[in-house]
Order: structure tokens, then C-alpha cells, then sequence
């Protein structure tokens, strides 16, 4: 049984349609990367799955378990078990990292204080901010806001892992810090769906990769398949125009 | 004693009570030029005046703002008169309104002046704009942008501000409700009738300053 | 007269009309403190229910709406004097200090509950998405995570309303409220010239105001720069 399983979905804001029968499945323990272009729908993809925006059409079943976006005990089942990290951070600007970290476990999953504040440190310092646990979001550059938002979400204790563009607000340098982690992750065999814009990143860590265009997905396949030998017009444009960027 | 609301009685000071309503709009209309040219002064001579001409417009601010208009009219009209000064209630009231809202208003623009930034101005110089060009082109309509909510906003205040006239026996819409009042008892009717009068009246001034927004900046940007 | 008020200072300037005046003062500050505190609490109160989502709390948004727009659209001396004749018709006996204070503070909820929505709503968005996908609840978001960073934008414009708000309680005194306002009007009755009366009255307002509006600009000034949204 998938632990994931997506089936034709569409979505819109307002009247706009954004995405239009996405179907897509991930087993345990698979990282599949959503790659395309800007504007084609991936952030939206994963808006939809943790209920930020309601779905118009389509199902999605976690676990043989179907989600019903309307349904505020569905959602919480569904968000207790799925943790996202948004292209922005969006940390809890008025509270320090430590407090970011514990404040869902504590207050939203009844977890004993001192247990979580000892697990947050521990990810904190996995993520090499161990020194910065009193800072203020304000005070931190992206990367560090990067990582912690990493560490919040890992704090949540998910079963599947939404990372979007973790590193495309960074520095170089930065990235590769955040791609350590998430590699560390993938070895830990956590389920993931990761839009990159890291190509060497995607390949490397990647079970399948899903290229959207236009609100759906176009081609899906190993790494290899997609990057070495495309099938679709649309995906083998896609590559060429990377490969001609790097 | 049982009150029973009885709005039929009052209907027939409908009539009355939306000439009363005109006469408010009127005061505002008169009161809100008057301030705005006090605080077009005003906020020049704190922007652009010397020493003692600032220090007159900030002492003039300060004075109009932090006290009541309601007692600078009952100043205007009872205090003056004993210096040979006098005023009809009307005039004590315009003139009290408009000083009032002067203050406001100089505060307001001044604002408006010091959001014109610098090296905006030295872009159109670059542009190789006259200090005139500058002027017409730049200075005026990003001030008018700016200010225009805050301006909008002062003006539904005074429509609302003008209910002190009713204090002194004018007949705007506030003294006719007192006077109605005297003379039929139904208190509570017509100040509902009254307080929902205002509501149109203010709603009629917030669609009007929308509808100028949206021709001048083609934008709707006033927030009352 | 000159001649007229230098006669009549010694008999305005006594301990007797001092003390008048100061506790007049004192429930002008009462008035305005109190109206503008129970109108915050009660703003913040209608802005929570403005802010609901969902079909359940339609009837409690669209009467919160109603409330702010109204009675941010009516004169406080109407509302005053709403209030004034309500009182009359309940059989308790209610002092007219509490009547003002009750139609003050409908008045400063109106205005209190706009200035608290715009800074509920200058907070980004993305802390209300960060919120809900750890499965904050509406409340929970608001409380802990809304709330800590509004109160830095609603702070400067809730205080000019407070200062504003000082000036219309003067109106408290159209219903017979012993405030500084109707003191004044008491000393001119007892045959003082108005020159006195009301001068002094103005006196005591700026007096009360103009070191608020002085910590208003600072506070203003204390918040902008920081403010890190
Ligand atoms: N809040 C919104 N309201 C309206 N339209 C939106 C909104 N967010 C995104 N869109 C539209 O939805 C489409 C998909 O956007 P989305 O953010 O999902 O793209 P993306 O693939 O994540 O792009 P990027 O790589 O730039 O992050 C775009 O056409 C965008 O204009
Ligand atoms: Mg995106």
C-alpha cells in the first residue's frame, strides 16, 4: 500500500485554475522530487496536500486512510502525520528558535517539556544551530531560518516530509549545509516530497522525480529516466534548458 | 413606567430632522476647506518657516489638538464676548470647527511633506526636470496620493464632528433632534432615527471620496 | 475687562475651586482610561469573532461588523445621549458617570476594533499557514502567535486614538457627568466669567493631553524602526 496515494487532483485560487488531475503515488520510506518550472504548480501541489488550500477535485489517501479537506478532524489526522517546510520559512517571528522548535509538540501533541526541549536541542545541534537556540528569527540569516524550520518540522516527529525549495532562498555556501541534512533524513528512510530546483541534489537523493509543467505532472521516473532519457517533448525541453543553465 | 417605541409619531419630523441633515453636511463641507487651507499654512510654516514661525504653527497645533473642540467653541462663544468679541452660535461653531480640524490638518499634511523623499527628487532632477516640472509633476501628485486617505478619513470625522453645532442651538441635524425632542418626548426613536441619518450621511461621504480616489489615483484607498 | 478678571481671579483661584477641578480632571481621566480600556478589550473581543472563518460564525461576523461600522459612523454626543435615555427607562438607579462611561466605551470598541484588525492584518500570512499545518487552532494562532506580533503595529494608532478619544469625552458632559467639561459649565453658573471658567478648563485638558501626545510621539517613534514586519 502506498503511504501516499494522489489521485487526479485539481485545485484553483479563486477562479484560476492551478492544477488539473495530478495523480501521483509514494511508497514508504520514497523520496520524490517535483521539479519544473516556475509558476507550474508544485508549492501549490503541496499547499493542497496539507490543507492550505482546498482541493476542487480528486482524492488523497494516506496510509489506505482517505482525507477529507472539509473535515477539521480528517485534517488534523492528516496534519498530525505530515510536516511541511515552506519556500519562506514563515518561523513564529515573535518567539525565539528554541520556542519554534518545542512550541507544537508541547502545546499541540501534550508532549512532556523537558523530553521535547531535550529532542529540540539535540535536532538543533544536528542541524548546527546549537549555539542559537535564544535567537530571534530576525536575528538569523536564511540558512539558519532554513534550518530551523527544518528542525520544527522534524520536532513534529512526521511520517511524511513536504520540503519546498529549501534552498533556492540561500547562499551557495549555505545550501550545501541544508542539503547535508536532508540527506541525512533520506538515509534515515524518511518519506518525502522535496521540490528542488538543485538538479545534482535531485539526483542524488531522489527515488523517482515528477516533472509538473502547466498545473500537471508530465513525466514521472528514476532520476536517470528523466534526466538521461526523457520520453515527453515537454520534460526533454525541461532538461535541455537545466543542462544548458549549468 | 412601560416605554413603548412609537416611530410613527416621529416620522413627521423626517422632513425636518434631513433639512438638519443637509445644514451638518454643509458645516463640514465649509469647515473642512477652511482647515484644509489652515493646514496647508500650517504645515508649510512647520516644513518651510523660519525659527518663530514654526515655533507660532507648533504652538497653534498644540493648543487646537489637545484640547476639546467642544470647549474651544464654548470658549469661542462665551469667553470672547467679554472682549467685545461676539459671534453668532453658527459663526462660534464654523470657527471653532475649523480652527479644531486645522490643527488636525496641519499635522496631517506635515506627514504628507516629509514622505517625499529625497532621492526621489534627485531621479527626476537626473531626469532633467525643471524645479517647476518637479513640482507639478512629482512633488504634488505623490503628496496628493499620500494624503489623500488620511484627508478622507479627517473629513468623515468632521461630518461626525459637526454634531457639537447642535450643542449651541444650530439647527443642523443635531439641534433639530434636541429641539424635536423638546417638543414630542420620543427620545430614543429619534435619536436612532438621527444616529442612523449620520450613518447614511457618512456612508454618502465615504462613497463620494472613494469615487475621487478612483478617478485621481485609480485606486480605492480610503479606509472609513 | 481686565480690570473685571483681575477682580474675579482671587475668588475663582481658591483651594475650594481647585479641588472642584482636579476631581473633575480626575474623571475626565477616568472616563477616557476606562472607555478606552473596556473598548480594547471589547474591540480585540468583535475582531475575534470578525476573524472566524466558516459558515458556523456567519450571524456573530456579520453582527460584529455591523456594530464597528455603526458606531463608527454616529457622533459620540448621539450615542451619549442614547445611552442617557436607555438608562431612564430601566428602573435601577444608575449614576451618569457610568452611563457615559457604558456609551463611551461602544464608541471606542468601534474604533479600537479597526485599529486592532488592521494590525491583526499586518501580520504576514504566512504565520497563519505555519499555524494551521502544525494544527494550531484558530484561537491558539491568534493568542500566542498573532497577537505578540500585532500589538507593535496597533499600539501607535491605538494610542492617537486614545488621545482623541481624551477630547470626546468632553461630551459626557451634555448628560449632566461631573468631568472636567461640565465643571466648566458649573463655575459659570456660580457666576464666574467664562474667560475663567473655560480657560481654565482648556488649561487643565492641555494639560492632561499634551504630555500623553509628547509620549505618544516617542512611543511612535520606539516602535517604527523596529518593528520587524
Ligand atoms: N496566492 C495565490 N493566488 C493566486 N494565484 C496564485 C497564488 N499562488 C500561486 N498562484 C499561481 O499559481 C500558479 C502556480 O504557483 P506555484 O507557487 O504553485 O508555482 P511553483 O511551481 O511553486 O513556482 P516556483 O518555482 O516559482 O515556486 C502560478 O501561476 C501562480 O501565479
Ligand atoms: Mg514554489
Amino acid at each position: 500500500m502506498p503511504h501516499l496515494e494522489i489521485t487526479n487532483l485539481d485545485a484553483a485560487y479563486k477562479s484560476q485554475p492551478v492544477l488539473s488531475g495530478v495523480s501521483l503515488s509514494v511508497e514508504k520510506g520514497e523520496v520524490v522530487s517535483l521539479i519544473g518550472p516556475s509558476g507550474s504548480g508544485k508549492s501549490t501541489l503541496l499547499r493542497v496536500l496539507v490543507g492550505l488550500l482546498p482541493p476542487r477535485k480528486g482524492t488523497v489517501v494516506l496510509d489506505g486512510t482517505p482525507v477529507d479537506y472539509s473535515d477539521q478532524r480528517s485534517l488534523r489526522a492528516l496534519r498530525d502525520r505530515c510536516a511541511i517546510v515552506f519556500q519562506q520559512f514563515n518561523l513564529f517571528r515573535n518567539m525565539d528558535v528554541l520556542r519554534n522548535v518545542t512550541i507544537a509538540p508541547v502545546k499541540i501533541k501534550k508532549r512532556d517539556r523537558r523530553e521535547v526541549e531535550a529532542e529540540a536541542e539535540a535536532l538543533l545541534a544536528k542541524v548546527g544551530l546549537g549555539d542559537k537556540l535564544r535567537a530571534y528569527p530576525s536575528e538569523l540569516s536564511g540558512g539558519q531560518q532554513q534550518r530551523v524550520a527544518i528542525a520544527r518540522a522534524l520536532a513534529l516527529r512526521p511520517e511524511i516530509l513536504l520540503l519546498d525549495e529549501v534552498t533556492s532562498a540561500l547562499d551557495p555556501e549555505l545550501v550545501q549545509e541544508v542539503l547535508d541534512i536532508i540527506r541525512l533524513l533520506v538515509g534515515e528512510g524518511m518519506t518525502m516530497l522535496v521540490v528542488s530546483h538543485e538538479m545534482g541534489f535531485v539526483r542524488e537523493v531522489s527515488s523517482r522525480v515528477a516533472l509538473m509543467s502547466a498545473g500537471a505532472i508530465v513525466e514521472i521516473g528514476s532520476p536517470a529516466q528523466i534526466f538521461d532519457a526523457p520520453k515527453t517533448e515537454r520534460a526533454k525541453d525541461f532538461v535541455a534548458k537545466i543542462l544548458r543553465a549549468h | 413606567m412601560q416605554y413603548t417605541f412609537q416611530f410613527g409619531q416621529i416620522t413627521r419630523y423626517l422632513p425636518d430632522l434631513l433639512a438638519g441633515a443637509l445644514i451638518s453636511l454643509e458645516i463640514a463641507f465649509v469647515c473642512f476647506w477652511g482647515a484644509l487651507l489652515i493646514g496647508l499654512l500650517g504645515a508649510m510654516a512647520l516644513h518651510f518657516g523660519g525659527v518663530w514661525t514654526r515655533r507660532v504653527a507648533r504652538a497653534y497645533v498644540a493648543c487646537f489638538t489637545n484640547t476639546p473642540g467642544l470647549v474651544q467653541i464654548y470658549f469661542i462663544y462665551f469667553a470672547l464676548p467679554e472682549f467685545g468679541i461676539l459671534f453668532s452660535s453658527l459663526q462660534a461653531v464654523i470657527i471653532g470647527i475649523t480652527l479644531n480640524a486645522g490643527g488636525y490638518l496641519t499635522l496631517i499634511l506635515k506627514s504628507g511633506f516629509l514622505s517625499v523623499h529625497r532621492n526621489e527628487l534627485d531621479a527626476a532632477e537626473v531626469m532633467g526636470m525643471s524645479r517647476l516640472q518637479l513640482v507639478r509633476y512629482i512633488i504634488v501628485p505623490h503628496i496628493a496620493r499620500v494624503l489623500f486617505p488620511p484627508i478622507s478619513n479627517k473629513f468623515i470625522l468632521m461630518v461626525l464632528g459637526t454634531a457639537v453645532a447642535g450643542v449651541f442651538g444650530v439647527e443642523d441635524l443635531m439641534g433639530r433632534t434636541i429641539n424635536a425632542n423638546a417638543e414630542s418626548f420620543r427620545a430614543i426613536e429619534l435619536l436612532s432615527v438621527t444616529a442612523c441619518l449620520y450613518v447614511a450621511m457618512t456612508i454618502l461621504a465615504t462613497l463620494v471620496l472613494a469615487a475621487v480616489s478612483l478617478l485621481c489615483f485609480g485606486r480605492r484607498r480610503s479606509s472609513i | 475687562m481686565w480690570a473685571r478678571l483681575a477682580d474675579e481671579a482671587p475668588r475663582f483661584f481658591t483651594y475650594y475651586n481647585g479641588i472642584f477641578l482636579l476631581q473633575a480632571m480626575g474623571a475626565t481621566l477616568l472616563l477616557s482610561l476606562g472607555g478606552c480600556l473596556a473598548g480594547s478589550f471589547f474591540g480585540l473581543l468583535l475582531v475575534l469573532l470578525r476573524k472566524t472563518k466558516g459558515a458556523l460564525f456567519l450571524v456573530p461576523r456579520a453582527l460584529a461588523w455591523g456594530f464597528v461600522e455603526f458606531f463608527r459612523r454616529v457622533p459620540p454626543l448621539v450615542v451619549l445621549l442614547l445611552a442617557f435615555f436607555a438608562s431612564n427607562l430601566v428602573k435601577m438607579d444608575v449614576s451618569l458617570f457610568l452611563v457615559a462611561l457604558v456609551a463611551l466605551t461602544f464608541v471606542a470598541t468601534a474604533f479600537m476594533a479597526e485599529i486592532i484588525r488592521a494590525g491583526i492584518e499586518g501580520v504576514h500570512p504566512n504565520q497563519w499557514d505555519s499555524a494551521a499545518t502544525m494544527n494550531f487552532g484558530y484561537l491558539r494562532t491568534m493568542l500566542t502567535i498573532i497577537l505578540p506580533q500585532a500589538w507593535k503595529i496597533i499600539l501607535p494608532p491605538a494610542f492617537s486614538f486614545f488621545l482623541l478619544f481624551v477630547k470626546d469625552t468632553a461630551f459626557a458632559s451634555q448628560l449632566g457627568t461631573l468631568e472636567l467639561t461640565y465643571a466648566g459649565k458649573v463655575l459659570t453658573s456660580r457666576g464666574f466669567t467664562a474667560v475663567l471658567s473655560y480657560g481654565s478648563i482648556l488649561v487643565l485638558y492641555f494639560a492632561l493631553s499634551y504630555p500623553l501626545a509628547r509620549f505618544g510621539a516617542w512611543l511612535e517613534d520606539r516602535l517604527a524602526p523596529s518593528g520587524n514586519h
